[in-house]
């Protein structure tokens, strides 16, 4: 592969070729979303309609916590439906109505489409409309697709988010005083989009309080009682790279897209709370002596993974979208070397702002053919490669050193406090490496 | 439609996957959507192979379905044949392609490659896992066992197949260990081992054999069937789990192998005789006088077929237990469990479904459930101690030591597995003698098991009704122990079972703490007994006096 690349940031990646492929695709379908999104909207339920697989999958991917009373199950499809012996959609009446007979505390319910439900186009969406209208006012059913044919793996939590949109309340206008010199509009609100630890959520509520800015809202909430309301006034800010549907939903509410990148590491975090606070009419003039501080401390904690990480070459499956953000903070802030980025989708839109920062040159691809992609990783022989639990110990026994990346999704990783954690998470596999070879 | 938290097995072609994986020069082809490729974790993660399974998927996704899926499916064989090399294939689809209908074996078959390729009709949306496996392994034999000219003579030495064990089997791995050691040290030899790394031309010398040996009757039972009726080969009935389990298999495989007849039958008992005495320590320890209170604990089992039926036997016969409840997932061996459990005077618990399960458990009051990883999490909930013999495991089912369930080795894990989460028994008299001790009290866990904290207890059982009801409608805590309070805070619809019927006796203050007094092991039968004692009894009250005639009454 490549030898160093000179790093020359003004160039960036935004006009790279980047390698599409297609063939086996080593991924995860949308439905293992569920598995956090759960967790975040405590008043949720998410019914998968589906196959045995489809619970097998989540019963695999949620490990362990299956059995403390979660919030989520599947609606097996038997040959009586598959043979329209029975009604689909009473079938689902009668299995919704059981449900909420024995959990009275849900109030949003998510039916959850699978493969097999959007082969045999089973409506959903119709089933979701019906059953809210029965069970008003206790429990809202919507519906959203986590389909592997449709979704991977991130993605299932953008169909989710998407589907909610539509539900939430209005933000009321204000009357428009004369247009100001700046054609901004009145009184803009931020709303941060996409699930957030709740340590992490904190943070960034109490660092925009610190810029002076109160109105600022998260969605998903923790609750769906507290939905935020959207409109026009609404600028939106992506906490997560992979929210493409969930944008335009937005959007199509009036609400405007902040272009930033994404707050991975003490650079992300500054110019993403920078860009939200802008939005609401703060310059960076004012905004910047108050993340200084936040800034450095981060910078601080990441020097000890710098000397750790520094000119290690590093390698990305596709995962979960993050793999280039991801990229962006691992080579600029920590000085590792990119051979290869993947990511199973590519949103250039929301991606800009990252792709600009990236250092040009970098090998980027987009879809997966695994076979393919193996080959090129054991022929580049990188320090570190970052995968799916199905490649991770297969590529250790190869002798790589990898960094399993579901493990990303599932830790607090945002914002200036988490950047050390985020660093760690690649320093321990090499760590580790070092220490059992001892 | 079928409303379903957890599943005790997954689909029928992740049974077709254990076996591809078990063997070696055997790919897979799967017709499946994009994501199905979770399964590959199953092997890597759960069971910690260092190589990725001979799986190739064909992930189609949306955008394919209105092209041509079949070409897709035609390229995917075609690349793994070309890279991979397989000295035999299997095609087949999982529960999504099984709707598009691609047909994967005429289209695998009109690639004429030069090498056998097997097509695996799986009916996911009616069969499971372990029918998967035994269809898979059962196609694979019938298409690659080549049947000899004239029939088999017998040669000097005894010859067996072992068949069964496959990847992601529970304790597959120790028991193939143990097994082909005795045999080995019977003298019996052995021809193949299969699935478990057998190549497909192992699997085309299976005739070379006196009689099979089945392991695991839910993957081998229809392939050794096949043999029976092909070849001849009669095949063992015996599961060698426990150690009497495993005197009775030697001798069903001594028979088999003509041994034990003969001029060497004196040479032959005294072998066995030397075996069972140097590796069985397992009747010992049952026997010694520490064990003496383990006699009639009440145990509930719950597995897949096999382990459940062997470790009823074990259980009763040789730890000296009373089984309170018998069931399995395995709906194809229902017939079988019917009589296990008919033996027992009990009535078999055939269901896939678990809260049926956890609501048995609870109607039966164990002091002890063994059963899967599921029915660890229900006794956790209930607060009973439990240890696990049957899959569906997790990870930490799949240890590095060896750790066998069969013959005389498996037979000593058995004893201390089993007995490890119950109270000591000086402990246990204690706890009968002296209450309210702050450290050591009746809703402690077992000291030895190093938890300070109080468990999931028993206690709102022995909260009166109203407090009962109270703690049901508050956010579950993880707490929720008594059934009625598990089952409605559970996520799932099934009939509620009806905990406590409305006619029953409400208890005094003074009965209701003189129950509490009996150790938490027992105090929920206790409750169960007296309450069934005054409705017998059409009793308006129960009081501490209703409490001891119960006790006299059922201790008759």
């Amino acid at each position: 592969m490549s030898p160093v690349i000179p790093i020359q940031v003004e160039h960036g990646c935004q006009d790279a070729p980047v390698l599409r492929e297609r063939g086996q695709r080593e991924v995860f379908c949308g439905l293992t979303g569920i598995i956090w999104l759960h967790r975040k909207m405590q008043d949720a339920f998410f019914l998968v309609v589906g196959s045995r697989t489809c619970a097998h999958l989540i019963q695999s991917a949620a490990g362990v916590m299956i059995f403390a009373e979660p919030r989520f199950a599947t609606a097996i499809l038997d040959e009586r439906d598959l043979a329209g012996l029975a009604d689909a959609q009473d079938e689902l009446d009668r299995v919704v109505h059981r449900l909420l007979e024995r959990r009275p505390d849900i109030r949003l319910l998510f039916l959850v489409g699978s493969c097999p439900s959007e082969v045999i186009k089973l409506d959903l969406s119709r089933a979701a409309a019906r059953l809210s209208q029965r069970h008003a006012p206790q429990v809202r059913v919507l519906s959203y697709s986590g389909s592997g044919i449709e979704t991977s793996f991130t993605q299932g939590e953008d169909a989710c988010l998407a589907a909610l949109v539509p539900t939430l309340p209005d933000l009321p206008t204000l009357p428009t005083p004369p247009a100001s010199a700046t054609g901004q509009d009145a009184a803009p609100e931020l709303l941060i989009v996409g699930a957030l630890a709740d340590v992490v959520e904190d943070q960034f509520r109490r660092q925009f309080e610190a810029l002076g800015l109160t109105q600022v809202r998260f969605f998903p909430p923790r609750h769906t009682g507290a939905l935020p309301p959207v409109g026009p006034r609404t600028r939106f800010l992506l906490a997560q790279p992979f929210l493409g549907d969930t944008a335009r939903a937005l959007e199509a509410r009036g609400a405007r897209h902040i272009p930033a990148p994404f707050p991975l590491g003490a650079e992300g975090s500054a110019a993403w709370l920078t860009a939200g606070a802008a939005a609401l009419g703060l310059s960076a003039e004012r905004t910047a002596p108050l993340i200084a501080p936040w800034r450095q401390r981060a910078e601080r904690a990441l020097a000890v993974h710098r000397q750790r990480l520094a000119g290690q070459r590093i390698f990305f499956f596709p995962d979960s979208q993050l793999e280039i953000p991801l990229a962006r903070f691992l080579s600029r802030e920590l000085g590792l070397q990119l051979v290869e980025v993947g990511t199973p989708y590519l949103h250039r839109g929301h991606l800009a702002e990252e792709l600009a920062l990236l250092p040009s040159g970098t090998q980027l691809s987009e879809g997966q053919d695994v076979e393919r992609q193996l080959d090129r990783c054991r022929a580049a022989r990188p320090d570190l490669v970052v995968c799916g639990l199905g490649l991770a110990n297969p590529l250790e026994a190869e002798g790589f050193t990898t960094k399993w990346s579901i493990e990303l999704v599932f830790t607090p990783i945002h914002g200036f406090d988490q950047a050390a954690d985020l660093a760690a998470l690649f320093t321990r596999p090499l760590d580790r490496r070092q220490r059992l070879a001892a | 439609m079928q409303l379903t938290l957890w599943t005790y097995e997954g689909p029928p072609h992740v049974g077709a996957m254990r076996v591809a994986t078990a063997l070696r020069g055997v790919h897979y082809v799967l017709h499946a959507p994009q994501g199905d490729t979770y399964a590959d974790l199953l092997f890597t993660m759960i069971e910690r192979r260092p190589e990725r399974p001979p799986v190739t998927y064909t992930t189609f996704q949306a955008r394919d379905l209105g092209g041509d899926t079949a070409q897709l499916f035609k390229d995917a064989v075609k690349q793994a044949y070309d890279r991979f090399q397989p000295q035999a294939m299997l095609v087949g689809a999982s529960c999504t392609a099984e709707l598009i209908q691609d047909d994967p074996g005429g289209l695998a078959a009109a690639l004429d490659l030069p090498i056998p390729v097997i097509p695996l009709e799986l009916p996911a949306y009616q069969r499971k896992e372990n029918w998967g496996a035994a269809e898979t392994f059962y196609q694979l034999v019938r298409t690659l066992v080549v049947k000899p000219q004239a029939s088999r003579v017998r040669g000097a030495v005894p010859r067996c197949n072992v068949l069964g064990p496959t990847a992601l089997g529970f304790r597959h791995r120790d028991d193939l260990r143990e097994i082909t050691q005795l045999l080995q040290q019977l003298g019996i030899e052995i021809n193949v081992v299969a699935p478990w790394q057998a190549t497909p031309a192992d699997l085309a010398r299976l005739a070379d054999a006196d009689f099979n040996v089945v392991l695991y009757p839910e993957v081998a039972q229809t392939a050794a069937a096949w043999l029976r009726r092909q070849l001849g080969q009669p095949s063992t009935t015996i599961i060698p789990i426990g150690a009497r389990a495993t005197q009775d298999f030697i001798e069903e495989v001594s028979t088999l192998a003509g041994l034990g007849t003969g001029d060497g039958a004196e040479r032959h008992a005294v072998r066995v005789r030397d075996l069972a005495a140097g590796l069985s320590r397992s009747p010992w320890y049952a026997r010694s006088v520490d064990s003496n209170y383990l006699t009639g604990k009440r145990v509930f089992i719950f597995g897949d077929a096999t382990h459940a039926i062997a470790a009823a036997r074990v259980a009763t016969e040789e730890f000296g237990f009373e089984l309170v409840g018998l069931g399995s997932y395995s709906r194809e061996f229902g017939r079988e469990l019917r009589a296990a459990a008919a033996h027992y005077g009990l009535e078999a618990l055939i269901t896939d479904d678990y809260l049926e399960v956890e609501a048995a458990i609870s109607a039966a009051t164990p002091e002890l459930v063994l059963g899967t990883q599921m029915e660890r999490h229900m006794a956790k909930r209930l607060g009973v101690p439990c240890a696990v013999i049957s899959a569906p495991v997790h990870v930490q089912d799949f240890p590095a030591r060896h750790a066998p369930q069969m013959g005389f080795e498996g037979a000593n894990v058995l004893f201390d597995t089993w007995v490890h989460p119950l109270m000591m028994g000086l402990e246990e008299h204690l706890l009968g003698m002296f209450r309210g001790d702050f450290e050591f009290h009746a809703d402690a866990l077992p000291s030895h098991l190093g938890h300070a904290a109080r468990p999931v207890s028993m206690a709102s059982r022995d909260a009166p009704m109203h407090e009962a009801t109270e703690a049901a409608t508050g956010e579950p805590t993880g707490e929720a122990m008594d059934a009625a309070i598990a089952v409605q805070t559970a996520p799932i619809a099934a009939p509620r079972p009806i905990e406590v019927p409305p006619q029953d006796a409400p208890w005094s203050a003074d009965a209701e703490q003189e129950l509490r007094k009996i150790p938490f092991f027992v105090r929920a039968k206790a409750r169960r007994n007296t309450e069934a004692y005054a409705r017998s009894r059409q009793l308006p009250l129960i009081t501490l006096e209703t409490l001891y005639d119960a006790k006299a009454h059922f201790s008759r």
